[in-house]
C-alpha cells in the first residue's frame, strides 16, 4: 500500500501568504519613499537605509537571543522599518532612526509575541517614544532640495502663515516634511494597488478621510477656533500615510467591516481635534495608536450575528 | 401561448465565500462506462443515518440491482448490488473519517446481468413516490447522502411552496453534475415535473452556476416547450463563487430566505435536492434500475487522462485510478478540494454520495506552509455564515463550552472558505470542526 498524504479538508489554499503580503506593502510605498528620497536627497536614503537595517538587526537578534525561529522571512521586520524611516524629518540623526526601529521590533513587537500578537503599531510606537524623548530633533524639517545644514522650516501643520495653502503643492509633496509622508498623491497610488491586490480593504482610510475631513470643515463654521480646511487636514501631516498604510496594519485594526468603519471614524476624529485643540501639532500618530487600544473593544462590539441568526431569536 | 420568460438572477447574495480556481477540465467529456472491476466492495453505510445490514450472505448469487443490504430503521436506505456475480465475503472497512462499516464483497462475473425481478414502479401518488425513493436506494448525490424518501415526505404543518434543483456544482474540478444537464436532461425536468405534480409545490428553481452556460441554455429550452404550461418551473443562473451550493447559500440565493440553525428547508417552505439525484429518482421510476452505478469526475494533476467515469457502486479507488492512468499520486480525494476527504487507502470503495475522485501529486499535494496568525480577518471575511474562525483557533487550545458557543461555532457547514483563504496556511476548517465535537462532546 502506497504512503497517502492525509490532510483535513480543504485540500487546496489561495497563494496569498505573509511574506507576498509585506511585500506588496513594501511595493506600494515605494513610489512615496523615492520621492521623499528626490526631496530630500541623499541623507534621507541613509536615513531609510539604516532604518530598515536596524529594524531587521533588532528582530534577527532578538529571535538568536530567545531561541526562537528566525521570522525575517515574513518580511515585516522591513515594513515596519520602512514605515518609521517615512515617518521621521528628514534631519534625523541616524543613531536615533535606528534606535526607534529598535524600540518598534523589540520592545512594541517581539514583546508581545512576535507578529500577530502586538497589541499597537510598532511603527508608530516608536515614532512616538522618539517624538516624546527628542522633541526637537524629530520636528526640525526642511524645505525639499535644501541642503541637510540650513535653517529649519515650519510645516504647512505649525500654522505658519507662508503656507498659504497650495493644494497642488501639498498634493504632490513638495513641501517640508517627513520623508515619505508629504506625497498625497503617491501615498493614495500605494493605497489603491493595495486595494486591487487585496491587501487592505478600504473601509479604514475612507472612513479616517471623511471622519477628518467632516469634522475639520464643521470646526471651520467657526473660525475662531482656527481649524485647517478639510483638503488641507487630508494633505499634510501624517494623514495619508497613517491612514493608508498604519491604520490599516491588520494586527491593530478590527478585521470585520463595521469595525473597520469605526475605527476609522475615530482615527479621523482624534486627528482632527488633535490638530485644531492639542498643543502638539500632529494628532495622527496618537489617534492611531489610541484606537489600536480600544481595537479589541471595537471588534467585540461590532461582530456580527451568523447567517440565520439575525433579528428575532431563534424559536426553538 | 406561452411566453418565454428569461432566465432568473439570484434573488439574494450570501456574502463571503471564496473565488476558486474552477479547474473544470472534465466538463465537455462524454461520460464513460467502464468494466466491471473483478470485485466490488459495498459499503452497507452510504447515506446520513442508521446501516444497513447485509442481507445476504457469503456464496449467495447477486444480479445488479439486487438488494443487499437494508435496515427497518427510518433514516436510512437500502443498498443494492452494482454487479452480477457471487457475495464472496461480508467483512468490515475502516473508512477514511476513522469509523468502521460491514461491507458485502462481490465478485464479478462480467455479466453486468440485471435482477429479473427489476420493472418499472408504478407512481402515482404521493406514497408511491416516497416507496419508490426508498426502494431506488437513492441518498443526495451531491455528497451529503440524505435518503430522498425522508427529504421527499411531506408534512401537513410544513407546506412547501418552492422546489429547488441544486446544480450549482461550486467544487473545483467537479463536472459529473454538468454532465448530468447534458446528457440527461429530459430526466432531470421529468423528475422536475413528477414531483412538483404529485407533492403540489409551486414553483420550482433549477440553479446553474453562470460558468455553466450550456447546461443553462440545455435545461431551459426543455422547460421553455414542455409540459410546464404556467412556466413555474425557472433555470437561475447563480454566480460562480463558491460555496453557492451549499443548501443554506443556494436557498437564500433563489428565495432570499434565510435558513435558521438546526432547520430544515422544509421549515421554510423549500426542498432541496441535487440535479442528479431528480434525474436519477425519474430514471429509476422510468427503468425499475435503483442506484447502482454513479458518474464521477476523476481529475487531479496526478491524472494523466481526466474523464468522467460511470462506474459500479463499491468500485475500488484504485481501479479508476489506473483506469484514468494516474501516475504517483501522493494525496487522494473523495469529492471535491475543498470539502472531500482524503482517503488513506485507494483500495477504499466509491460510495453512492462521490462525485469525484482526485488525486494530486507534487505542489498539488502539499499543504501551504503554516505561519503564525497575522490576524488579517481574511477568514472571517470569507466565511459565508458570518463566523469568526482565528478567534476560535485561539478559543480551541484551551476549550470551553461557552466561548466556543458564544463565537457560534455550530454554524459552521465546513466548507473550507476560511482555510482556502488564511495566508498563514492555519488549519481553521479543522478548528471549526474540532470546536464543533467539543459542544457535541459537552451536549451528551
Amino acid at each position: 500500500m502506497q504512503k497517502m498524504n492525509i490532510t483535513a479538508s480543504p485540500h487546496i489554499a489561495s497563494a496569498d501568504n505573509t511574506s507576498g503580503i509585506m511585500l506588496d506593502v513594501i511595493f506600494a510605498l515605494l513610489p512615496a519613499t523615492i520621492c521623499g528620497i528626490f526631496f530630500y536627497g541623499f541623507y534621507a536614503l541613509l536615513l531609510v537605509a539604516v532604518s530598515v537595517a536596524a529594524a531587521v538587526a533588532a528582530e534577527y537578534l532578538w529571535c538568536l537571543a530567545v531561541k526562537k525561529e528566525s521570522s525575517l522571512r515574513d518580511l515585516s521586520a522591513i515594513v515596519t522599518g520602512l514605515l518609521l524611516a517615512l515617518n521621521l524629518p528628514p534631519t534625523l540623526p541616524l543613531w536615533m532612526a535606528a534606535l526607534g526601529s529598535a524600540v518598534a521590533i523589540v520592545v512594541v513587537k517581539q514583546m508581545f509575541g512576535g507578529i500577530g500578537h502586538n497589541f499597537a503599531n510598532p511603527a508608530i510606537t516608536a515614532r512616538i517614544v522618539l517624538m516624546v524623548s527628542f522633541p526637537t530633533a524629530m520636528t526640525t524639517f526642511v524645505d525639499p532640495f535644501a541642503a541637510a545644514d540650513t535653517v529649519s522650516t515650519a510645516t504647512p501643520l505649525s500654522g505658519s502663515q507662508e503656507f498659504a495653502t497650495d493644494i497642488t503643492r501639498l498634493f504632490f509633496g513638495n513641501y517640508s516634511g517627513c520623508i515619505g509622508e508629504t506625497s498625497s498623491v503617491l501615498l493614495l497610488a500605494g493605497g489603491i494597488y493595495l486595494v486591487l491586490r487585496r491587501v487592505i480593504t478600504p473601509e479604514i482610510p475612507l472612513a479616517f478621510f471623511a471622519s477628518a475631513a467632516g469634522l475639520s470643515a464643521l470646526l471651520g463654521l467657526n473660525p475662531e477656533l482656527g481649524a485647517q480646511g478639510p483638503l488641507e487636514t487630508l494633505l499634510t501631516g501624517g494623514l495619508m500615510i497613517g491612514a493608508i498604510f498604519m491604520a490599516t496594519d491588520y494586527v491593530t485594526s478590527p478585521p470585520n467591516r463595521l469595525g473597520k468603519i469605526v475605527f476609522g471614524v475615530g482615527c479621523g476624529i482624534i486627528t482632527v481635534v488633535i490638530r485644531t485643540f492639542g498643543n502638539l501639532p500632529e494628532g495622527v500618530s496618537f489617534a492611531i495608536l489610541l484606537m489600536n487600544i480600544l481595537t479589541p473593544h471595537i471588534t467585540r462590539l461590532t461582530t456580527g450575528k451568523p447567517f440565520g441568526a439575525e433579528g428575532k431569536a431563534d424559536e426553538k | 401561448m406561452k411566453k418565454k420568460e428569461s432566465i432568473l438572477k439570484p434573488k439574494g447574495r450570501v456574502r463571503g465565500g471564496a473565488r476558486l480556481p474552477h479547474n473544470k477540465h472534465t466538463a465537455e467529456m462524454e461520460s464513460v462506462i467502464i468494466a466491471p472491476p473483478e470485485k466490488v466492495i459495498i459499503s452497507m453505510s452510504q447515506h446520513i443515518g442508521a446501516p444497513c445490514e447485509p442481507t445476504v450472505k457469503a456464496g449467495d448469487k447477486v444480479f445488479v440491482g439486487s438488494v443487499i443490504g437494508d435496515t427497518d430503521a427510518f433514516v436510512s436506505a437500502p443498498i443494492h448490488s452494482s454487479v452480477s456475480g457471487e457475495v464472496v465475503e461480508i467483512t468490515t472497512i475502516r473508512m477514511p473519517a476513522g469509523n468502521e462499516v460491514k461491507a458485502v464483497v462481490i465478485a464479478s462475473d462480467g455479466e453486468m446481468t440485471p435482477d429479473p425481478d427489476i420493472k418499472p414502479p408504478k407512481v402515482e401518488t404521493v406514497e408511491d413516490l416516497l416507496a419508490a425513493a426508498r426502494a431506488s436506494g437513492l441518498v443526495g448525490l451531491g455528497g451529503a447522502g440524505f435518503p430522498a424518501h425522508i427529504k421527499l415526505k411531506p408534512s401537513a404543518d410544513k407546506p412547501l411552496d418552492t422546489l429547488i434543483i441544486n446544480g450549482a456544482e461550486c467544487e473545483p474540478f467537479i463536472t459529473a453534475d454538468y454532465r448530468e444537464c447534458m446528457e440527461n436532461p429530459e430526466d432531470i425536468l421529468g423528475g422536475v415535473y413528477l414531483i412538483k405534480k404529485l407533492l403540489g409545490i409551486e414553483n420550482v428553481i433549477i440553479g446553474v452556476e453562470d460558468n455553466k452556460p450550456k447546461a443553462i441554455k440545455t435545461l431551459y429550452e426543455i422547460a421553455a416547450d414542455k409540459q410546464d404550461v404556467d412556466d413555474k418551473v425557472k433555470l437561475m443562473k447563480l454566480k460562480s463563487r463558491y460555496p453557492q451550493g451549499a443548501e443554506k447559500v443556494l436557498i437564500y440565493s433563489a428565495t432570499k430566505r434565510k435558513l435558521p440553525l438546526g432547520k430544515l428547508p422544509s421549515d421554510i417552505g423549500c426542498i432541496v435536492m441535487n440535479i442528479t439525484s431528480i434525474s436519477f429518482l425519474y430514471r429509476y421510476i422510468r427503468t425499475g434500475m435503483p442506484l447502482v452505478t454513479k458518474r464521477i469526475t476523476v481529475d487531479g494533476n496526478a491524472v494523466t487522462e481526466p474523464k468522467n467515469l460511470i462506474v459500479p457502486i463499491g468500485t475500488p479507488i484504485s481501479y479508476v485510478l489506473d483506469y484514468c492512468k494516474a501516475e504517483n499520486p501522493e494525496k487522494v480525494m473523495m469529492g471535491g478540494p475543498m470539502m472531500g476527504i482524503a482517503v488513506y487507502d485507494t483500495a477504499l470503495p466509491i460510495l453512492k454520495q462521490n462525485n469525484a475522485i482526485l488525486a494530486f501529486n507534487g505542489n498539488q499535494a502539499k499543504s501551504k506552509p503554516m505561519t503564525d496568525c497575522i490576524r488579517c480577518g481574511r477568514c472571517m471575511r470569507a466565511c459565508p455564515m458570518g463566523l469568526t474562525p482565528a478567534p476560535v483557533e485561539l478559543a480551541i487550545k484551551n476549550p470551553k463550552v461557552e466561548e466556543l458557543n458564544s463565537l457560534n461555532v455550530m454554524y459552521c457547514m465546513e466548507c473550507g472558505s476560511c482555510a482556502f483563504a488564511c495566508p498563514a496556511g492555519r488549519p481553521l476548517t479543522a478548528v471549526m470542526r474540532l470546536a464543533k465535537n467539543e459542544i457535541r462532546k459537552a451536549g451528551k
